[in-house]
């Protein structure tokens, strides 16, 4: 199923990944062609199937849940690209533009 | 003393234990190769020579007193490892090969790292990767391809390509390497080297840089079975720091040295031996089966029904999980930012500028088979047929005690040879991606050459928490073979 270039935008939006127009086109070329191969899972009956929702042997368990130390935060800050105290600083998240 | 390099491990113990050298001679010697080989190879992103070279000098000072005073060290002690760039290193660059991390320096240790350093290990560098572990060849690496020590033309597999060229080079006697789809087994075959990728759960993902958190496992790259049974013996176990790990203490591996495969029921699955694969590889990988049946194994032909299914139920869970895994590189707590006017323009051009085009590529199809309307179609249909594959192994396990087919569907490409075209790329891994759906462990070993020169690699597939038996086959075979002590010409110089 070839995807439209509006496809690979609204796919490239919920991403959050801005692309170049060059991207936008090479992608969409790239993953129709990924995804016809794919959609040959299509042929499969599976009615009868359980979908695998683990991959563990066991069962999954649950631990205490016990305070305790982390990470010492002036390690967690020291990657940050910007920083404001011991806060992570961001551009803001409404327009405040007139 | 020049030959140090060409240690096993279980040699250099030795070795270290009675003081034959020191670890700072023997560091020094893999220094001495990378500082004269990485830059052709390019297996290298970090060389800690300092930090190393200090360590090594520490295990020095205990190994001397130890000898004074007849005390047990640590498994590991004094013996130099690298890491491939997607396990955190306390204070060293993780990059996982993206430009998103170029800076990222991380303040802990994958558990996988801290049991080897508490076993005494010295860290040489962190290894080339294809970026966040996607890809086959390491060309995927934001900072250059790596290159095949067997030929320097040629990929060296991937994505754990980095660890791959250093172990077959000399650069390091063993290396961490990581599977998610084959990127330990399939640069193993690549470079001539005994890969295991273990069980999902037999080793902590904790540190690991997360690409596909139901497909990750942490596995080794090496000479010999031997080799890696020693790495994986002080890596495995229980993390409460990963709740997917096996509760209680993990059995130590125990090789012997039995020389006959007798009892040993070994099945070929007819699925993996079709038209389309290198003939000389086909041929090989024959051949190194007809050496197990002459130790004792015996060999039936099986089927694994689902195999033609494993690459599209992969590039569908695969990327899913890493659409969402990689959701945590914004721009925010570590790593790229490009700044914006507002935080979502921000999001967006850090990720567009700091991802690669097959990142982007796998978190775009990821994105799309999550996306409302084609849920349904693409991921619960994956998660289903993935059940089928897990099925096929389970049935085969019924008959056989493990199974032998080709690592790869070819031996080492030449750079450059599938960049244009990703499908093609994918279909390298054809061979390795099925474990990883079902979980299961797999060891590859070097069986032989094509008439190029370039190694050819036999896979062993087994059920879970099998890593005992698949190498203590490998063992046997590498007894009666000697394929795995043959060392690339071109890094002998």
């Amino acid at each position: 199923m070839p995807l439209s270039r509006e496809d690979v935008e609204h796919i490239a939006l919920l991403a959050r990944l801005h692309l170049t127009a060059e991207e936008k086109e090479r992608f969409r070329e790239q993953l129709s062609n990924i995804l016809d191969h794919i959609s040959k899972l299509q042929e499969l009956d599976t009615s009868q199937v359980q979908p695998m929702s683990s991959v563990v042997v066991e069962q999954s368990r649950l631990r205490e849940d016990v305070p305790g130390l982390a990470m010492p935060r002036e390690d967690l800050l020291s990657n940050a690209p910007d920083v404001a105290g011991d806060q992570f600083r961001v551009p803001p998240i409404l327009d405040t533009s007139p | 003393m020049n030959e140090l390099h060409t240690l096993s491990v279980g040699r250099a113990q030795k070795g270290l234990r009675s003081g034959a050298f020191s670890s700072r001679e023997l560091t020094a010697a893999y220094l001495k190769r990378i500082e004269k080989l990485n830059p052709r190879l390019n297996a290298f992103l970090h060389v800690a020579a300092e930090g190393a070279l200090k360590a090594a000098a520490a295990a020095d000072k205990k190994l001397s007193k130890a000898r004074k005073t007849k005390t047990k060290l640590p498994a590991l002690t004094g013996l130099p490892i690298a890491v491939k760039d997607v396990l955190t290193v306390a204070n060293m660059p993780a990059t996982a090969g993206s430009k998103i991390l170029e800076k990222f320096v991380p303040s802990y240790n994958a558990t996988a790292v801290q049991r080897l350093l508490d076993a005494g290990v010295v860290i040489l560098g962190k290894t080339n990767t294809d970026e966040f572990a996607m890809g086959s060849s390491t060309e995927n690496s934001a900072y250059g391809v790596g290159r095949n020590p067997w030929d320097e033309e040629r990929v060296p597999g991937g994505s754990s390509g980095g660890s791959a060229a250093a172990v077959a080079a000399g650069l390091a006697p063993v290396a961490l390497g990581t599977d998610t789809g084959g990127s330990v087994r399939q640069p193993a075959a690549l470079c001539g080297l005994t890969g295991l990728k273990t069980t999902y759960g037999r080793v902590s993902r904790y540190g690991l840089i997360a690409f596909g958190s139901s497909l990750d496992t942490v596995g080794v790259l090496a000479h010999s079975a031997q080799d890696a049974a020693i790495i994986l013996n002080v890596m495995a176990g229980y993390d409460p720091l990963d709740a997917t790990t096996l509760e209680g203490k993990a059995p130590k591996i125990k090789l012997n040295g039995k020389t006959s495969l007798k009892e040993l029921q070994i099945g070929v699955p007819k699925e993996y031996f079709i038209e389309g694969v290198q003939p000389e590889v086909t041929a090989g990988v024959r051949e190194a089966i007809a050496q197990l049946e002459r130790l004792g194994a015996k060999i039936k032909e099986i089927s694994l029904p689902h195999t033609e299914y494993a690459l599209p139920v992969y590039y569908i869970i695969a990327p899913a999980e890493a659409s969402a895994n990689l959701a945590r590189f914004d721009g925010v707590r570590y790593g790229l930012r490009v700044e914006d006017r507002n935080l979502i323009d921000m999001f967006s051009l850090t990720r567009g500028q700091g991802f690669g085009p097959e990142v982007k590529r796998r978190i775009m199809i990821g994105t799309y088979a999550l996306s409302a309307g084609y849920y349904d179609a693409y991921y619960g249909q994956a998660q289903k047929v993935r059940t089928l594959i897990r099925k096929d192994f389970e049935d085969a396990f019924k008959q056989v005690d493990m199974v032998a087919a080709p690592a790869t569907p070819n031996t080492a490409f030449r750079i450059g040879a599938h960049t244009g075209n990703p499908l093609e790329m994918y279909l390298e891994d054809v061979f390795t991606l099925p474990a990883n759906l079902a979980g299961i462990p797999g060891v590859s070993l070097p069986v032989g050459f094509d008439s190029q020169g370039l190694p050819i690699g036999l896979q062993l597939l087994g059920p879970h928490f099998s890593e005992e038996l698949l190498l203590q086959v490998g063992h046997v075979y590498q007894q009666a073979a000697d394929w795995h002590t043959i060392t690339p010409m071109t890094t002998d110089a």
